[in-house]
């Protein structure tokens, strides 16, 4: 197991290094520039501004500074926000965007395996129908559709929760739910075609030979195999989810780091871009390593392999 | 299956008790804030900073407005100068020295006294070139401020702005600028604390921690009490502003909402007393069902396409004099932005301080066939293959797709669309990449001047490349007359050029459009949609 969490941080070095350096230059590859704006900016203005942030430099220079830095944990100071570093705007925006995620993914995971747990025990039956048109709509309605219709029926309609701003807990509600919702369908699909692969196995025949119950069997014996793909799906799930909140951010006016993610490419915020991207690519690599280490403690014979 | 029925009777329970449980009688923010006068504002996006010689938008503009006052303020109703720090002001025989006496008794946030020197110290700050001000230029009118600026004179003591005593202080105009008292409204002229500045960095640092909450120094009717980063600004009332009576508002709540359709639903559930803008397909519906919450006011604003004249066939008048003719404006005004905006004819929109172009281009097909057979082009034969460039917006493309249609229509000529991201459209378009482009004006003044300085030969502004000698001599004669009769005549003259050479296609002049509760007092609608603080309240009642 150490060996494996060693060999990924070793790989994860190189790629982040690959990373850094793609972004930096494509970035700088975009037309207009962070200070360009509908209003002229006086040249003696531009020359100074860009003499604040190095750009009047080399690339290649600038280049090796940021680098530099970005080795120290230092990402920049904001171009779009003079009074902030790169890094104080992830500390005080990633947490709520961690926070939503997380909330997010609980409830996905939970909804999600109760359907697709309740649809396998019964294929082909109003069982197995029902959760799994459900799923397939909640795939198909995309967040900016579903957010606006759980607004208006829950937030407007019947009153039970705000419907903006990210203060007490009843905020959290509305984009938990309309993050969760493609997540959660995903899920209960995996969920059952993972219980279907099990459940006709020959030790969960051998279980029910033996009398154990069949809450046993499921519990017991089907789950820890038809969970699988779920937990393989979690890696990619939980950053797509952490990550991918930009929609739900602006929906529901969430403080989250998804909108000065998807704001800095717009406004060529050149250290916030770069500073986002290795952050995420960083999370991300994280995330897929915890979940190889969760099927490796969950699936015996990976253990071995790794 | 009995367990089953309890179950089922249980979560209907529940279900029923969390619905009684939200519709119950909790109050709104709105009814909450009407009771203790904290105001709700929907103010589109986060600030960029709070330091108003760096900032150069309108949401940190609002802010700014609430925390700092400079040596003049504005009038909640028509935004007519009125005194501010300074209680009065003279005016030299040559309009060219103004002299402000600073009130004895404004104050500081932290108890200093607001004295002349720190405006002097403000202006020397924005004029640093290591600051990087985006709105030095504001200051331009001022003797040497230029020159300082741009480093060809190395001390501050020559240009025009000096403090006699901590009471007065004089401005020296290089030459008579008639709305420079307007132009002290814009932050670029506010006053900043020297010893907070200091205490955070040099005079021309950008991005000192001095604009964080427990560090901002002001001199405004409220002080900035928290900031939480894309989440929520609140500033409260500041008990030593030197007129702190009129002031009734214990906190605003400014928050950062980008979506105007999430602004509006906050609205609707009370959480807002009032939005940035209106989503204009709600605005019929507003319109129809709660008139008395819509407020649709002019703002100084021209929406127009430029045509790039050094590009065939723009280079030709009456190519650009056919296009400008041969659409329908009203339509566009009605059925595509909804929101009460008013045709435009001419640049400068109507009422500007008192001015109102009388020239007008006419909108007329038989013309406008005639003068393009007369560019060469009989019924659109020949017309060279153009694009016409704008920014990646919904509205942007509806109103380039209507005028697509109808040139293709009225004229039979093809035009191409392309869409770009801004940022790539401002490159391009800087770059003269392009034959005809979309573009806005809003005015960082009330005064004529800031709409038709734009299109003086070399200004950094005029992306469409005309140039008329005539037109600059008209716009410095402006500069120089001493009379508001004289100076209106030459931007008549000015307006009725533009209209003649066509360099730009004018469509219609913006609106500002809100979402207002009617707990909300001594707010009205002004032409730069600026709302003094200082003078709202609001009724609980």
């Amino acid at each position: 197991m150490l060996r494996l969490i060693l060999r990924r941080c070793a790989e994860a070095i190189p790629a982040l290094f690959a990373i850094a350096t793609i972004t930096f230059f494509m970035v700088r590859l975009a037309p207009g520039g962070p200070f360009s704006s509908e209003k002229n900016t006086d040249p003696s203005v531009l020359a100074s501004l860009n003499a604040h942030y190095g750009l009047d430099k080399p690339l290649y220079v600038q280049y090796g500074l940021y680098m530099f830095k970005a080795l120290q944990g230092d990402l920049g100071p904001s171009f779009k926000y003079p009074g902030r570093s790169v890094n104080e705007i992830i500390a005080g925006a990633f947490p709520v965007s961690l926070e939503l995620g997380l909330l997010a993914i609980s409830i996905a995971l939970v909804c999600g395996m109760s359907a697709g747990l309740l649809a396998s025990l019964r294929p082909r039956s109003l069982l197995d129908h029902i959760p799994m048109t459900i799923a397939m709509t909640g795939m198909c309605v995309p967040t900016f559709v579903l957010g606006p219709i759980l607004v208006l029926g829950l937030g407007l309609g019947l009153q039970l929760f705000p419907v903006s701003g990210w203060n007490g807990p009843l905020d959290r509600v509305l984009p938990s739910l309309t993050l969760a919702a493609p997540y959660a369908a995903y899920i209960a699909r995996l969920m059952r075609g993972g219980m279907l692969d099990v459940l006709p196995k020959d030790f969960i025949r051998t279980a029910r030979a033996k009398g154990v119950s069949e809450i046993g069997i499921i519990l017991r014996h089907a789950l820890r195999g038809g969970v699988g793909p779920v937990v393989s799906f979690l890696g990619p799930a939980s950053a797509g989810i952490i990550t991918g909140s930009f929609v739900i951010e602006t929906i529901f006016a969430i403080p989250g780091l998804g909108r000065f993610f998807v704001l800095a490419a717009f406004n060529r915020d050149y250290t916030m871009i770069l500073g986002c991207v290795l952050f995420y690519a960083t999370l991300i690599i994280l995330l897929n390593l915890l979940v190889d280490i969760l099927l490796a403690w969950i699936n015996p014979r990976l253990r071995g392999a790794s | 299956m009995l367990r089953g029925w309890h179950y089922l009777k249980f979560s209907s329970i529940c279900l029923v008790g969390l619905c009684l449980f939200g519709c119950g009688a909790k109050k709104t923010a709105v009814e909450r804030g009407n009771k203790a006068q904290i105001l709700h504002l929907g103010n589109q996006t986060e600030p960029q900073d709070l330091d108003p010689h760096i900032v150069t938008g309108e949401p940190e503009l609002h802010i700014i407005s609430a925390l700092l006052e400079g040596l003049v303020t504005e009038d909640p109703k028509d935004l007519r100068p009125i005194p501010g720090v300074a209680q009065s002001w003279d005016v030299s025989p040559d309009l060219k020295t103004y002299t402000f006496h600073v009130r004895s008794n404004a104050l500081w946030s932290n108890g200093d006294r607001v004295t002349a020197g720190d405006f002097v110290y403000s202006c020397k700050r924005v004029l640093s070139p290591a600051l990087g001000s985006e709105y030095a230029y504001m200051l331009f009118c001022v003797v040497n401020a230029e020159a300082y600026h741009s480093k060809k004179i190395a001390t501050f003591d020559s240009v025009g702005v000096s403090a006699r005593n901590d009471s007065t202080l004089i401005v020296n105009l290089a030459q008579p600028t008639p709305y420079f008292l307007a132009l002290l409204s814009h932050t670029a002229w506010q006053p900043v604390h020297k010893a907070t500045i200091e205490k955070y960095g040099a005079i021309d640092a950008r991005g000192t921690a001095w604009t964080r909450p427990g560090n901002f120094v002001g001199n405004g009717a409220f002080v900035l009490k928290s900031w939480v980063l894309n989440k929520e600004i609140v500033v409260e009332k500041n008990s030593r502003y030197w007129d702190a009576q009129t002031v009734r508002l214990a906190e605003i709540h400014f928050y950062p909402i980008e979506s105007s359709l999430t602004e509006e639903r906050a609205f609707r559930a009370g959480q807002l007393h009032t939005t940035a803008n209106v989503p204009p397909n709600k605005i019929a519906e507003y319109r129809l069902t709660s008139p008395k919450l819509l407020h649709v006011d002019p703002y100084l604003a021209t929406y127009y396409y430029l045509f790039n004249v050094h590009r065939p066939p723009f280079d030709n008048v009456c190519v650009r004099k056919s296009l400008a003719m041969a659409i329908d404006r009203k339509s566009i005004a009605d059925n595509i932005c909804k929101g009460g905006q008013l045709p435009a004819f001419n640049f400068t929109p109507p009422g500007t301080a008192g001015f109102t172009a009388t020239a007008h281009l006419t909108e007329n097909l038989d013309s406008a066939k005639a003068l393009l057979a007369l560019a060469g082009f009989p019924d659109g034969k020949g017309f060279p293959k153009v694009e016409l460039l704008y920014n990646t917006s919904e509205l942007h493309q509806t109103i380039a797709q209507a005028l697509q249609e109808m040139w293709k229509k009225n004229l039979n000529v093809d035009i191409q669309l392309v869409n770009q991201e801004w940022k790539v459209y401002l490159d391009a378009q800087k770059r003269k990449d392009y034959f005809i482009s979309r573009a806005g004006w809003s005015g960082d003044y009330v005064d004529p001047n800031t709409f038709l300085d734009l299109w003086v030969t070399g200004g950094g502004n005029n992306r469409a490349g005309w140039s008329s000698p005539r037109y600059d001599s008209l716009i410095n004669a402006s500069r120089g007359a001493l009379s508001q009769t004289l100076r209106f005549a030459c931007y008549q003259q000015a307006e009725s050029l533009l209209t003649s050479e066509m360099p730009i296609l004018p469509i219609y002049f913006y609106v500002s459009s809100h979402l207002r509760a009617t707990s909300v007092k001594g707010w009205y609608g002004t032409i730069l949609d600026r709302h003094p603080y200082k003078y709202v309240w609001l009724d609980d009642q």
